[in-house]
């Protein structure tokens, strides 16, 4: 469903994404981790078409070529990016929000926008997912959350979205563990065949509740291995030491590393 | 970021969807202001000897007085005697019911979306429709009558109801209080006359519609506005004007009276021509808005100021009776070469007096926006409060955001705040709102409206979905 291949991203002389290659299929879960400043972040923008890189390779999704899309017509393609740091906008309530995205991205798909009433609906169901209470929607969009409650929003929104693919960039990030069992298991509720999802994060622990299919190590701006979850453990205990500084030739006998899809 | 602000200045260079004019047979008379030119509009509205006196007295004061420089305002010197004082759709009808009125001007108001034909009206308000200078209906009338509410035109209301208009017309606003007051209080034409008697609540909103249609004209409305002891009305006026090369002036002046326990919310919605991104055409629209609180009464003013070449308004509150309110809420958005110095004024004199001033000025283009504020404590006002909070908004490099607060306390006991903020839409903002699928018009857009929403909040229902469909259409040029 998604395809990425020598994927390169750099902001003025300094590149960030080097040359990456990844394939995610339908109804998978990929994680992606990494040590901080390896480009995990870039890549998640990259793939939403924030302003401001020069891009090179190719990405598409479902056979589209995302890389001339703009950040609305990708969100129309079916691409959802869960925000590290969701943004604030005072004054814009939560509700009117959500629903202006929504009927956005349906009538860029010829769908027929949502009314009020019916949305209501789909708001409520998507708010039990996060365990929101029913204020919130009346609330400014992020405006004076905290910050367990701007991640519960982010993923709030995609499940009102129901994109093809989200990319939650560290949506576990400065939660407590409450916090994160309800994310998760919203996350996990919205895993479906026909949706994937890339997981960005530091942390072993949000993988104990959302089980990826795949693991990814971002090093330098390359994924410089693959394997299935006991990777994330490794990594846990290891840490990234044993890739960061090594060539990639010198890849083939680190752990776990034949076990690359 | 620079390529964002691009597309920001090419959504503000916006069409202006209410530049048409329309062909009326117009009543108009040759340019030029003298004794005679307010001798002639006084006889043309048939206006008995004390009117004429008082505007007379007003012509002589303003003819000793200079125009006010103080504002930050760059102003194309205005020839006073190259405008036409007087003009009035030739078709005046003495109107018996709505389907009189001239078709051409009601499809005018059809076009601004303000339907006149009695089966189409907007629910529960009531309209008094005003083209250059002069009333042309007045929608409701019998509806309120029961009510004992007098809402008619100015010049109705001198002819039927002589002593409200004589004991109140400049009991707010005095004719030598400045230069446009002056002129205006000189050469007034029309506007709206509004009664709420002792106790009662007006059943609906009521609305003056301005349209300034001729060319070469000034105009020149005045309305007063009495709500007597306990009783309570909600005001909104909207303008709109052809699209010119050629500036025009607006004077108008507005006086509210909320006698005691009494309350008046004044909502305006001001979308005059703007004139182009060179800053050719477009309105000035300098304009004398203040009103009275007696005891316990309350007076609020919003404006949602959009339009025109050059604002100078300041709508006040003279906060006299005891325990009297006064509120300001303000929107001000400045685009292509438009400025805007508006602000209020807040006279504290009755002891516990509170007044609260909400402003939001939005500068876009070359566009030059100030906040200019009066707070004023008198000796007498034991334990008044004020409130201000000024937050502007700038897009993009070649604009402007001014605040300027006065604050003059006599009183020791007085509270005063002033909170201030500028600041701009984030990329981060709009890049957000497109990763959910909104286009940047749209995303602007609800970034700006979410600015304005303390402001909005305090429109009447109708008219806070007009304003942000307005503030929409000058961001996005998208045309209704």
């Amino acid at each position: 469903m998604l395809h990425i291949e020598n994927l390169t991203a750099s902001i003025g002389d300094k590149q960030i994404l080097k040359g990456l290659d990844l394939d995610v299929g339908e109804g998978e879960v990929h994680a992606i981790m990494g040590p901080n400043g390896s480009g995990k972040s870039t890549l998640a923008h990259a793939l939403a078409g924030r302003d401001g890189y020069e891009i090179g390779g190719v990405a598409t999704l479902d056979g589209a070529d995302l890389l001339s899309m703009e950040p609305e017509e990708r969100a129309a393609a079916g691409m959802f990016l869960g925000f590290q740091y969701p943004v604030e906008i005072p004054g814009v309530n939560n509700m009117y929000f959500l629903r202006t995205a929504l009927n956005s991205v349906r009538k860029a798909r010829g769908d027929k926008e949502i009314g009020a009433r019916d949305f209501l609906a789909v708001a409520k169901k998507a708010m039990a997912l996060v365990e929101m209470k029913e204020d919130f929607l009346n609330r400014s969009v992020n405006a004076g959350f905290s910050g367990g409650e701007k991640k519960r929003n982010e993923v709030l929104q995609m499940a009102v979205l129901e994109p093809r693919l989200a990319v939650l960039d560290e949506t576990d990030s400065g939660l407590d563990i409450d916090a994160l069992r309800v994310i998760a298991s919203g996350v996990n509720s919205l895993r479906s065949p026909e949706r994937s999802v890339i997981m960005i994060t530091h942390y072993q622990r949000l993988l104990d509740y959302i089980k990826p299919d795949f693991v990814h190590v971002l090093v330098d701006g390359r994924i410089v291995t693959s394997g299935d979850h006991t990777l994330a453990l490794h990594l846990e205990h290891h840490g990234y030491a044993d890739f960061v500084n090594h060539d990639l030739d010198t890849m083939s006998d680190r752990p776990l590393s034949g076990t690359a899809p | 970021m620079s390529e964002t602000l691009r597309e920001i200045e090419e959504l503000v260079d916006a069409g202006y969807e209410y530049g048409f004019s329309t062909e009326l047979d117009t009543d108009i008379a040759p340019p030029g202001l003298s004794e005679d030119t307010v001798r002639l509009i006084s006889a043309k509205k048939n206006e008995p000897e004390w009117l004429l006196e008082w505007r007379l007295k007003a012509y002589a004061a303003w003819t000793a007085m200079e125009e006010p420089d103080w504002a930050k305002l760059e102003i194309t010197p205005v020839d006073y005697q190259a405008i036409s004082y007087w003009a009035a759709p030739k078709s005046k009808p003495v109107l018996d019911s709505m389907d009189d009125v001239d078709p051409d001007i009601r499809d005018m108001f059809d076009k601004l979306g303000i339907p006149l034909h009695e089966q189409k009206m907007l629910s529960n308000v009531a309209v008094d429709a005003i083209v250059d200078s002069v009333s042309v209906t007045t929608t409701f009338k019998e509806t309120l009558f029961e009510a004992g509410v007098i809402f008619c035109s100015f010049s109705e209301a001198v002819q039927d109801h002589p002593d409200l208009v004589r004991e109140h017309l400049g009991s707010v606003v005095p004719v030598r209080d400045n230069f446009f007051a002056a002129l205006n209080s000189a050469v007034f034409s029309d506007g709206s006359f509004c009664y709420i008697p002792k106790g009662v609540r007006c059943p609906m909103e009521l609305s003056t519609y301005f349209r300034i249609n001729s060319q070469n004209t000034g105009q020149f409305e005045r309305t007063l506005i009495i709500a007597e002891d306990d009783s309570h009305v909600s005001y909104l006026e909207g303008c709109t004007a052809p699209q010119r090369d050629e500036n025009q002036l607006h004077a108008a002046v507005v006086e509210l009276i909320a006698k005691d326990r009494a309350e008046i919310k004044y909502s305006t919605v001001q979308n005059w021509y703007p004139g182009d991104e060179n800053g050719v055409g477009g309105i000035y629209n300098f304009v004398t808005k203040r009103g009275r609180a007696h005891t316990d009464a309350k007076i609020s003013w919003t404006q949602v100021e959009t339009g025109s070449a050059i604002t100078w308004k300041y709508p006040s509150v003279i906060l006299q009776g005891d325990r009297s309110v006064g509120e300001f809420y303000s929107v001000a958005l400045s685009a292509k070469r438009q400025q805007a110095d508006t602000g209020t004024k807040m006279i504290h004199i009755g002891a516990d007096t509170t007044s609260s001033i909400i402003s939001k000025g939005i500068s876009t283009g070359h566009g030059q926006n100030t906040y200019r504020g009066l707070v004023k404590v008198l000796r007498s006002a034991e334990n008044a409060r004020n409130y201000t909070q000024c937050d502007s908004l700038l897009l993009g490099p070649d604009c402007g955001a001014h605040t300027i607060p006065y604050i003059e306390a006599k009183n020791p006991t007085a509270q005063i705040e002033h909170e201030a903020s500028t600041s701009t839409v984030g990329e981060d903002q709009l890049y957000y709102c497109r990763q959910r699928g909104m286009s940047e018009e749209d995303a602007m857009s609800m970034i700006v409206n979410g600015f304005c929403r303390e402001v909005f909040n305090e429109l009447p229902m109708e008219f806070a979905v007009e304003a942000q469909r307005l503030l929409s259409v000058s961001l996005e040029g998208s045309v209704g």
